[in-house]
């Protein structure tokens, strides 16, 4: 007989993963997943708590590479990283059907396809600006140091970007909203969890912490992002349109 | 480098760099080499935009502006009293690698005035580009202006170290050229860009055979029209555009409204409007033809030489053949659903692969994203709604204008008030 439940995860991917192999295990009809975070009671469903389990997830994940496309396994990891209510309960069902053999990759008519599609839309963005508005300066240590506040956790995705780029210098970037960055020294690129001083704006460059050269070229980049516009043509719509208010105090050119 | 002097020079050379329109940094395949910096992005990045909402994804100079010539079109020109500054190479491979360093650019475009002779530019150009690549390990992405009339040996080394060559035609016709730039002649920016064409078909066929052959301007060539400036209809530029698309396998050719400089009585006089709308129009031409399937001349002909500027040229074109339409998208070639006015080519793609699923309904149209406002005079689909009255092409059109708000409304009636 098939039941319903109510999964709790670690809000990990791998977590999600398993719960999905949980899913065909127990073999369940129907089932609601909440962060293990977001403590909230279903008042008809049954309450598990899913272990994350390397083996299970890393199954259904080669599951998943099997039937799906390179974009339908990516668009998957992309919109898990958007953070969005519901958007692991959609993965899920996706995930589901999937494996009872529906081919719904394609059919991007399909409400759970086209609304995965809209994350992912959404997630794509938002990495491609990331990979534009980075703002390195240059520390006293000679590091290369940028702080980011993406709207959703891009900095797994962009961090082969960075590395290919950057490989002659030692970077960090930093997201200030989830207290976390990404660094490379040179050879691998590696995930540092720490947080600053509360005292410490991060987007101010004070000459405490950088380069004096580095006040020098943010002030060539200013008068250089000045000089090029064509002030008949001015069109601010546009401007923020293409460049969004919030992401604004990280940019150099953007600082008086 | 003494940074105050490093400032005035960005500034002034900036400054004069800017009308040339062309920012890509896409296309080009160059991959890093040897953990050096740099990696040019086959997408390209807008690592900002300017305030007038033009994309800054390169750092674009001129390495000087002195010049020998006097185009009248040109605000680097001889005749013009504006304040002169020359970057010597050094200064500009700094400020490329410090501002890649700082991921504020792609690379560099670097364009020059012609002091001396053309070879002698060229030669200087070159030189910074070389720099660049083999005492830098740089690389992000490089766009080099072909000066006209330089030599074949120094344009085939440019294309060893650039990813990008242009030379700006600037002005549409042989005549207009003669009006405005009477030194110049048209055979000297086709000479270079001929011998550009040439190495990348040499190369690209040489490497076929062997792998270690180098790579040669990846992301191949461009030119810019200036539009408004000497008289053309929109029919000789699209014209034009589609010769130099057509025999020199140019990747873009840009179109830049004329920016009133001067007071020169051949010209638009300064404080007259950009014709920032009409170069629209000339680009979405241009997207048509390059993407859409279109022929240059079903849009724009001897009967037809100038495009609509209230409406979009698709638009226009579906209007004239009213006798291709309803098209029912469950069935359509993919050729005629990009016919369709209000569907662009990311609609067409989804349309395709969802109709294999089921028959699609204006639901799941305007789901797909297509502008429904403009489309559903033209289509039908899996529903018993769809246009049946027999309207004229006027009444369309009209009914498309009366439920619609163009964002050009405001420059609209400003720039069709001229008339």
């Amino acid at each position: 007989m098939l039941e319903a439940k109510h999964f709790y995860y670690d809000a990990t991917f791998e977590g999600l993963l398993t719960a999905v192999f949980k899913v065909f295990e127990y073999k369940l009809s129907t089932v609601i997943l909440s962060k293990s975070t977001a403590a909230q009671e279903h008042l008809f469903l049954e309450a598990e708590t899913v272990i994350t389990d390397l083996e299970q997830s890393s199954r259904v994940w080669d599951g998943l590479c099997k039937k799906l496309s390179k974009n339908g396994t990516q668009m998957l990891y992309h919109v898990f990283l958007s953070e969005i209510e519901y958007s692991d309960q959609l993965i899920l069902e996706f995930c589901i059907a999937i494996f009872q053999g529906k081919a719904i990759e394609f059919d991007v008519a399909h409400p759970i396809t086209s609304q995965l599609l809209k994350i992912k839309k959404k997630v794509s963005r938002e990495r491609h600006r990331m990979t534009a508005f980075v703002r390195f300066r240059l520390t006293k240590d000679h590091i290369y140091f940028a702080s980011i506040e993406p709207d959703f956790n891009v900095l797994p995705l962009i961090s082969s970007h960075f590395k290919k780029r950057y490989a002659d210098q030692e970077w960090l970037i930093y997201d200030v909203k989830r207290h976390y960055g990404i660094s490379y020294n040179l050879k691998e690129v590696s995930v540092v969890d720490f947080e600053f001083h509360n005292q410490l704006d991060v987007f101010k460059t004070s000459t405490d912490f950088f380069a004096l050269e580095e006040i020098e070229f943010q002030t060539l980049w200013q008068s250089y992002f000045k000089s090029v516009t064509i002030a008949s043509r001015k069109n601010l719509k546009l401007h923020t349109q293409h460049v969004p208010k919030r992401y604004w105090k990280y940019l150099s050119e953007k600082q008086q | 480098m003494t940074f105050k002097r490093t400032l005035e020079k960005l500034e002034i050379l900036a400054d004069a760099a800017k009308y040339d329109v062309s920012c890509s940094s896409s296309g080009s395949n160059r991959q890093n080499k040897s953990k050096g910096l740099g990696d040019a992005s086959s997408s390209g990045i807008c690592h900002s935009y300017t305030e007038d909402g033009r994309c800054v994804s390169l750092l674009k100079i001129l390495l000087t502006n002195y010049c020998i010539f006097d185009c009248a079109y040109c605000v680097t020109r001889k005749s013009n009293d504006v304040q002169r500054a020359a970057f010597k190479v050094e200064e500009v491979v700094d400020l490329t690698m410090n501002f890649y360093r700082r991921n504020y650019i792609e690379g560099l475009f670097l364009s020059s005035g012609i002091f001396k002779s053309a070879d002698y530019t060229m030669e200087r150009l070159v030189a910074v580009a070389k720099k660049l690549r083999l005492e830098h390990n740089f690389n992000g992405y490089i766009h080099l202006k072909s000066i006209p009339g330089a030599s074949d040996e120094l344009m085939r080394e440019a294309g060893l170290y650039a990813d990008r060559l242009s030379v700006n035609i600037e002005i549409p016709t042989e005549n207009g050229l003669k009006l405005l730039a009477p030194d110049k002649n048209r055979a000297d920016f086709i000479k270079p860009m001929q011998k550009v064409k040439d190495e990348i078909i040499q190369y690209k066929s040489e490497k076929k055979q062997i792998k270690s052959t180098p790579i040669y301007a990846p992301a191949g060539q461009s030119t810019q029209m200036i539009i408004g400036a000497s008289g053309e209809n929109d029919f000789q530029i699209m014209q034009t555009s589609n010769y130099f698309y057509k025999n020199f396998n140019l990747k873009r050719v840009y179109y830049s409204g004329y920016v009133p400089i001067s007071y020169d009585s051949r010209l638009p006089q300064i404080g007259s409007q950009v014709p920032m709308l009409r170069e629209n129009r000339l680009y979405q031409t241009d997207w048509l033809m390059r993407f859409y399937g279109f022929d240059v001349n079903e849009i724009l002909n001897p009967l037809h030489q100038n495009l609509d500027l209230d409406i979009d040229p698709k638009l226009g074109w579906a209007l004239r053949n009213l006798h291709e339409f309803p098209i029912d998208v469950n069935k359509a070639s993919k050729r005629m659903l990009a016919r369709i006015p209000g569907v662009g080519m990311q609609s067409v793609h989804k349309i395709i692969q969802a109709r294999q699923y089921r028959l699609l309904n204006w639901e799941h149209l305007k789901k797909i994203g297509i502008a429904y406002n403009r489309a559903k005079y033209f289509i039908v689909c899996n529903s018993n709604q769809f246009e049946k009255r027999d309207l004229t092409a006027d009444k369309i059109k009209g009914l498309i204008l009366q439920n619609s708000k163009s964002k050009y409304t405001n420059m609209l009636s400003n720039q069709l008030s001229l008339f």
